[in-house]
């Protein structure tokens, strides 16, 4: 029967060529918008994490009503027995101590006075330890694009464009003019390791990453960090877990102390909970609309193909043909046509995901001013239910419009059929 | 008026007004406070929100476009000087041996960790030029009578839209300021207390400036010796001098 049925749908394309393109451009931009959104979100949340959130992150109460202007006045003290503390307590987190500061970076000319300058925004980070897993987490080893990841105290790496805007190049001295963590004002000499491109507007402007020891000797902040960040030693960002980290934690945290630590959640922060539940809605709302349209689009095809075939149902019916049989045949033939659009819409859809997974589209000429940590290169992540996110709706927006479209079989009376066919 | 009180410190007034009677108050200001230059120490208390920090200064200035600051003590900023030339700055630190131009958005930066910006420092233009002021009636301060002036931009560039000050009916120093921001919100305040009679004029010696953007009690900056019309040497006043 249901090879029959598929004899028929291609010998007569009239009767399945337009669904099948309804059916397979639906399924298509379903799958594919689904990595897409899937892809953004994923690198938005990843990116965010490696460099500014973390899975988790420990501030003091003061610092964290202030975050955004990163007020190492507010900063943490004694982050090498808290750290230790958080070590024992927390101990499916790896923990890491960062500073976070503002400033301005001036390069020298040959008599020692400004020739360039510009504001960078820095990060104190591990990089001289031996055991320290900050590089591979920033993935700095890959945005390298001249000379060297520091090896010594007092070398820095900055963003390429910055370097090009200062004029400076590996090798090179350059001096922070910044602020202590007591508000007293902090001029470092640095010496240019290297510079990077990390493939983010915001960084790529004008970022400096330091050992952390240095920054503590820069700004004054002996044993002392803006924050410390907390990862899943799986690496994988668990929501309910790291809710009840911060939970657990919050418990010993006094709310009348301005200095006591607080641990903050990736999702709480950056506003990336607000932004993570707005595509998941949008996700939701554009694949109904999609369903909705080619559900609409199949019931208007259904219908003309039922006009257009208004004679054959006729013949069928006055041959004997049961209404049922008829209909039942209609919705056997919508199912076919459902599962070959499905089928080859979610192909070119995953195929297309896959390309852009691998390759990504470059959207940095957007973002030049992006306020945002966003990584300047979007990429799509194809995910299992990426495989029946189209598919699914795909047949059944089919099958649903072939049944909306049939029900005019019922209304058609078997005592005129032979007065109308003649 | 934080011209005014900048100029207190660093620079000797040069105020002129358009509203008639905010005028005249503004030049008896200047009659009172002008000098040809000045030299002074003073004391600079920044109470920050993790405690205080005191610093010691020493200031040269002549006319209102040319200043030379050096911070004696603490240890970590002594040494530490700064140049302003017309409408450029240079500071000096001796722990990098770099002589740096302060310049574009860094001029809003904090100075010293302080409630005062470089660009407070920076802003040489007479108020007048800037904004339109108009007397807007009497008060008190410290039992002291006052008039207070409106000052309301009338240039773009103004660094605050609007200033309220307090001037001494008696003794013609202004006593308090405060500047708004165009949605009216209060961005900083100034207090002026102190107030001696140094070579026959009325001088506040102690000006506590408070940002109300920052945490903090605000910074005091408190004048322990000062002479006016001093001899001051050329040289202080140049890019050699900050070495």
């Amino acid at each position: 029967m249901i090879r029959f049925i598929f004899k028929g749908l291609l010998r007569d394309r009239q009767r399945s060529l337009l669904p099948v393109i309804v059916v397979v451009t639906g399924v298509f931009l379903t799958v594919f918008l689904h990595c897409w959104m899937n892809g953004i979100l994923g690198d938005l949340i990843d990116f965010n994490a490696k460099f500014s959130t973390g899975h988790v992150k420990v501030m003091t109460k003061a610092y964290a009503e202030r975050v955004e202007q990163t007020p190492n006045d507010l900063a943490l003290v004694q982050t090498g027995k808290l750290t230790e503390t958080l070590q024992k307590e927390f101990p499916e987190m790896a923990w890491i101590q960062r500073i976070r500061f503002g400033g301005l970076i001036d390069a020298p000319d040959a008599q020692g006075e400004t020739r360039s300058q510009g504001p960078a925004i820095g990060w104190g980070i591990d990089l001289l330890s031996a055991n320290s897993t900050e590089t591979q987490r920033l993935n700095i080893p890959k945005s390298m694009v001249k000379g060297h990841i520091p090896t010594q105290a007092g070398e820095v790496l900055i963003s390429e464009q910055f370097a090009e805007k200062l004029k400076v190049v590996p090798g090179d001295q350059i001096t922070l003019l910044g602020s202590t963590m007591f508000g007293s004002m902090t001029v470092y000499n640095f010496k240019v390791a290297g510079t990077v491109k990390f493939g983010s507007a915001i960084l790529d402007r004008g970022a400096i990453i330091a050992d952390i020891h240095d920054v503590q000797l820069a700004l004054d902040m002996p044993d002392a960090a803006s924050e410390i960040l907390g990862y899943f030693k799986t690496n994988f960002y668990n929501k309910e877990l790291a809710a009840a980290e911060v939970t657990r934690f919050m418990t010993s945290s006094d709310p009348a102390d301005p200095y006591s630590p607080v641990m903050v959640s990736l999702r709480d922060q950056n506003g990336l909970s607000s932004m993570v539940d707005y595509m998941d809605l949008v996700s939701a709302i554009v694949i109904s609309i999609f369903v909705m349209a080619m559900s609409l689009v199949l019931w208007n095809a259904g219908l003309l193909g039922g006009l257009r075939r208004y004679g054959e149902v006729g013949v069928r019916l006055a041959m004997g043909e049961s209404k049922g049989h008829v209909y039942r045949s209609l919705i056997s033939e919508s199912i076919l046509i459902g599962l070959v659009g499905s089928l080859i819409g979610s192909a070119i859809g995953l195929s297309l995901s896959f390309w852009i997974q691998k390759h990504g589209i470059d959207v940095s000429g957007f973002m030049k001013n992006a306020s945002m940590m966003l990584p300047a290169v979007f990429r799509t992540e194809v995910t299992l239910p990426a495989f029946y996110v189209g598919f699914v709706p795909g047949l059944f927006a089919t099958v649903i419009g072939t049944s909306l479209a049939g029900i005019g079989i019922y209304k058609r009376k078997t005592a005129q059929l032979f007065k109308e066919l003649e | 008026m934080r011209r005014i009180l900048i100029s207190l410190v660093f620079l000797p007034g040069l105020l002129y007004g358009q509203n008639p009677s905010a005028n005249k108050i503004l030049e008896q200001i200047d009659r009172n406070m002008a000098s040809k230059n000045r030299v002074l120490t003073a004391t600079m208390i920044v109470h920050a929100q993790r405690g205080e920090r005191i610093m010691e200064l020493k200031v040269w200035s002549e006319g209102d476009k040319k200043s030379f600051t050096e911070y004696l003590s603490p240890a970590r900023d002594k040494g530490t000087k700064m140049l302003k030339l017309e409408d450029q700055l240079w500071m000096f630190s001796p722990s990098a041996d770099r002589i740096i131009q302060i310049s574009g958005h860094m001029l809003r930066q904090s100075v010293m960790g302080s409630d005062l910006s470089y660009e407070d420092m920076m802003d040489d233009r007479k108020l007048t030029d800037i904004y339109d002021a108009a007397v807007i009636g009497p008060d008190h301060i410290d039992g002291q009578a006052c008039w207070v002036l409106e000052l309301r931009a009338k240039t773009d560039d103004a660094a605050y839209y609007m200033r309220k000050m307090w001037i001494d009916q008696e003794r013609n120093i202004p006593m308090k300021e405060e500047c708004y921001a165009k949605a009216g919100k209060l961005l900083k305040q100034t207090n002026l207390s102190g107030v001696k009679k140094i070579d026959g004029r009325w001088f506040p010696t102690k000006m506590t400036y408070k940002d109300m953007l920052k945490t903090g009690a605000g910074t005091e900056f408190i004048i322990n010796d000062i002479q006016f019309d001093a001899t001051i040497p050329e040289s202080v006043f140049s890019k050699a001098a900050l070495r």
